[in-house]
């Protein structure tokens, strides 16, 4: 038991750390359920409108792919969480997976576990208290989000299983993290291991949810965000799948124990290998500095995208056949011709694939902030380094990381395509209308670029733009928010090509605005003390 | 002699901490300086400011004839600084790091650079999250010392560093005084200071409270003597210089000015001695002095044996 010693105090220090920002982030995803049943609940008050606008979703491939199907198109809680069930489980699991190597790799990065190894904690202790901490977290969130549903007017049963499958993806993806907090040295490869893992998964589930009756199905069964929306919360819940997520989160903490038993405090798995004895002639620039620390990220970013935007690419075309309701096919046809369906569908997953290199965009520019907290700016700032070449070194990285990140989006999902309809002009089609997401990708670098000019403490202030932009979007419309403030979010401003066309006015303003806001952050940097 | 770098009154304040309160440091072309003080007292905070990193709420800057915060391209060409933390990039080598310091500062003397890695015993070739805390610091003190500049400024650059090293860093600061290169070193280690420095500078609570060549300061210190007489200690204390006079029947301790010297030992040899001990001022007592709370002052408890009093006060 001696290797479990110290758990319990790990916990509360590690509770104590985040007692500001769990309970928020709990409190966040507990009101956006709420929020959502109770909006649904006044938007489609008929059993007539919720069945119809049920079904016009599951018809939509698009939208099956992005959120999943509606299992029960008469039931309110069923339409109301649909959303919740698909991107707001991403979101779920992704908090999961931050705690956990929040509380593990990034303590052990930073040497502030050596510090308390000192003292009598057993080599267990901080993987348990990880462990404990995720598992009492997502408990919460499933809990409160269940009672935030019954308060919305839902049922009972259902918001029970809605949360619990909300906590059941979450720990499933806290238990990715610890695993991949025991694989690496640093704790943003770890995160970068368990995003490319959860966004697997996630595109399992979307390639299995559209292929409707065919076999290609089975593949939603093979992904934890799968499960979570099998467990089919207000449509007849089916309370054993909870169970293998459970089952699921028990085998990746065995691995994790398995991991850390064979390994030093501080170690990887993988040694570390010697680096050059001398820099190579290029390294000699704050351009080329950045250049080589980002480079790694923005290769897996890159392939990450690239597998997205090919798996969606090659399912483009197969929509088509999605529509078995000869009636509702006559309409899309009516509405804008043979090609409507790819085109829309093409359409929504390029704008996620835009959102998802916004995030690219984000983390990138954040780097900035990361090197001067770590001190790792001021050694370069001492030398004939000027503070705006140095930062712009880092935004360089992220504004063309991002360019070619969406780039590989594009080419992936236009090749696919066009390797699927036999048309080779779709790869430029296809690659033009991925480009459009860039200037609403470029606004969400310059934020954090003023962010991090203006006010350095609230460095994470990027992401909470990026969540309320992507927010906005999603649930703006289904709570009838004012145009203005949705109007607020860059992606709202981006054209909905290939579907429609292109307008070119937007893009120019938006990448405007993205370099005013660069170089305001670059000006404010410029006045202010590093450190 | 001309001035390397100036801080003139110079005010610095975090929110309500007044790191820096109307700092004065002056170093003059040529010299190595030392800088101490206790934790916290804000030496690095002054060094952040001599590099541009940090804006000043008052007072005046001068660093090799320029302003810090405007000519940060010319200057930090004629400097190079070993930072009071030093955090190297996991990702990269020692020896990458080296050479990209070096060429972003304008240039890197690749003999030199060899010269520095075999002296340290560096392995160049490790990452940077793969070195012990002394390897770190040299990966530092090497970029530092690789440049061929006018000026270093060091902060606590032998931190972590084994004797051997840090005997080696000393070799290394006397060829660079040698060669009529200024240096700022801040540092906690007193025998350092002593081995290198022609001059120090003592700050407290972001004020110099001491500053002046090692013989000055020494020459501000007192002696002190125990002393067995033939005679009566009385009268002692009336002689100019001598202070804190501790009597026990024939036995005598006190601690007298360095100028007073002369004077009082001849008072003593009239009096006949039996057995004498004399301790000189050391370094040690001098910084302890500073750096303790309440400063010079509050040590200067008096003794139930005192036997004729004193200011008791300042010892200047
Ligand atoms: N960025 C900052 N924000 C707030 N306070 C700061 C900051 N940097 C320094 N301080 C405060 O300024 C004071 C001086 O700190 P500084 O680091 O200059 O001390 P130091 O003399 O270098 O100490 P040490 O010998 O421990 O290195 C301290 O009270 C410190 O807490
Ligand atoms: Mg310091």
């Amino acid at each position: 038991m001696s290797d479990f010693a110290g758990a319990g105090q790990l916990v509360r220090l590690a509770l104590r750390r985040d007692r500001l920002l769990m309970p928020m982030w709990v409190a966040v995803f507990a009101f956006m359920a709420t929020v959502s049943a109770a909006a649904t609940a006044g938007m489609y008050p008929s059993l007539e409108s919720r069945v119809q606008v049920a079904e016009t979703a599951n018809r939509s491939p698009s939208l099956v792919a992005l959120y999943g199907k509606i299992y029960a198109p008469e039931s309110l809680g069923a339409v109301a969480m649909w959303k919740m069930a698909g991107t707001g489980a991403l979101m779920v699991a992704l908090l999961g997976l931050i705690v956990a190597v929040r509380h593990t790799r990034a303590e052990e990065e930073n040497g502030r576990l050596e510090l308390i190894g000192a003292a009598a904690v057993g080599r267990f202790a901080a993987l348990t208290a990880a462990l404990l901490v995720a598992v009492l977290m997502n408990g919460a969130l499933g809990l409160l989000t269940a009672a935030g549903l019954v308060a919305a007017g839902l049922p009972a049963a259902g918001s029970l299983a809605f949360g619990l499958s909300w906590a059941g993806v979450g720990v499933v993806f806290a238990g990715v993290g610890l695993v991949a907090a025991q694989l690496t040295r640093s704790a943003r490869l770890a995160t970068g291991i368990g995003a490319a893992v959860l966004g697997a998964f996630y595109l399992l589930r979307a390639v299995g949810d559209v292929q409707g009756g065919s076999g290609l199905a089975a593949l939603s069964w093979l992904s934890p965000i799968g499960w979570g929306q099998r467990v089919q919360a207000f449509a007849g819940e089916r309370w054993w799948v909870l169970l293998l997520l459970l089952g699921l989160t028990g085998a990746l903490t065995g691995v994790a124990y398995l991991l850390v038993a064979r390994r030093d405090l501080g170690s990887g798995l993988v040694p570390d290998r010697a680096g050059p004895a001398v820099a190579a002639r290029s390294l000699r620039s704050p351009l080329a500095l950045a250049w080589r620390l980002q480079r790694g990220a923005l290769l897996g970013w890159s392939l990450g995208l690239l597998v997205l935007g090919a798996v969606f690419g090659s399912v483009a075309s197969n929509v088509e056949g999605f529509v078995d309701d000869p009636d509702f096919r006559e309409v899309i046809v009516r509405l804008g011709g043979e090609r409507t369906l790819t085109d829309a569908f093409l359409t929504v997953e390029l704008g996620v694939m835009g959102v998802v290199a916004s995030a690219y965009g984000v983390q990138a520019a954040m780097r900035l902030r990361a090197e001067e907290a770590a001190l790792r700016a001021e050694p370069l700032l001492a030398t004939a380094v000027t503070r705006v070449r140095w930062a712009v070194g880092h935004v360089v990285v992220a504004v063309a990381g991002t360019t070619v990140v969406m780039a590989v989006a594009g080419l992936g999902s236009g090749a696919a395509h066009a390797a699927q309809v036999g048309d080779a002009a779709q790869v430029g089609r296809v690659f033009g209308a991925a480009l459009a997401h860039l200037p609403a990708a470029w606004v969400l670098v310059g934020i954090v670029v003023l962010a991090f000019g203006l006010v350095p403490r609230f460095g994470a202030a990027g992401w909470a733009f990026l969540v309320a932009f992507f927010l906005l979007g999603e649930l703006g419309p289904l709570l009838e928010l004012d145009q203005r403030l949705l109007d607020l979010s860059p992606f709202a401003h981006t054209p909905r090509v290939p579907a429609a066309e292109v307008e070119v006015a937007p893009l120019l303003w938006l990448t405007a605005i993205a370099a005013a806001l660069v170089g305001a952050g670059l000006v404010a940097f410029r006045h202010r003390d590093v450190g | 002699m001309a001035e390397a770098l100036a801080l003139e009154r110079l005010v610095k304040t975090f929110g309500t901490t007044r790191a820096l309160d109307r700092l004065d440091l002056s170093v003059q072309v040529g010299e190595v300086h030392g800088f101490l003080g206790p934790n916290g007292a804000g030496k690095t905070t002054a060094l952040r400011v001599l590099l541009g990193l940090l804006r000043t709420d008052a007072g005046v800057v001068r660093l090799l004839g320029g302003d810090p915060w405007d000519d940060v391209v010319a200057l930090h060409r004629r400097l190079a600084y070993v930072p009071g933390d030093v955090n190297l990039w996991p990702a990269l080598s020692g020896g990458e790091v080296i050479d990209l310091l070096g060429r972003l500062r304008g240039g890197l003397d690749r003999t030199r650079r060899d010269e520095l890695l075999e002296r340290f015993e560096l392995d160049p070739t490790k990452k940077g999250r793969a070195y012990s805390k002394g390897n770190r610091q040299k990966v530092a003190l090497i970029a530092a010392l690789a440049a061929d500049v006018e000026l270093y400024l060091l902060d606590e650059p032998t931190s972590g560093l084994d004797p051997v090293m840090e005997a080696e860093f000393r070799a290394c600061v006397q060829e660079m005084r040698a060669e009529g290169r200024t240096v700022l070193l801040s540092s906690h280690i007193l025998a350092e200071v002593e081995a290198v420095c022609d001059r120090v500078t003592i700050i407290r609570n972001g004020k110099a409270v001491e500053t002046g060549s090692l013989a000055d300061l020494r020459h501000l210190m007192r002696t002190t003597i125990a002393a067995e007489l033939n005679g009566d200690a009385r009268g002692l204390c009336a002689l100019a210089g001598v202070h804190d006079v501790r009597a026990d029947g024939e036995r005598v301790a006190f601690e007298v000015d360095s100028e007073a010297l002369d004077g009082t030992l001849r008072a003593l040899a009239d009096r006949g001695v039996r057995g004498l001990s004399v301790q000189p001022p050391t370094l040690e007592e001098l910084f302890l002095r500073h750096y303790q709370d309440g400063g010079p002052a509050a040590r200067e408890a008096p003794d139930s044996q005192t036997v004729c009093s004193d200011e008791g006060g300042s010892r200047r």
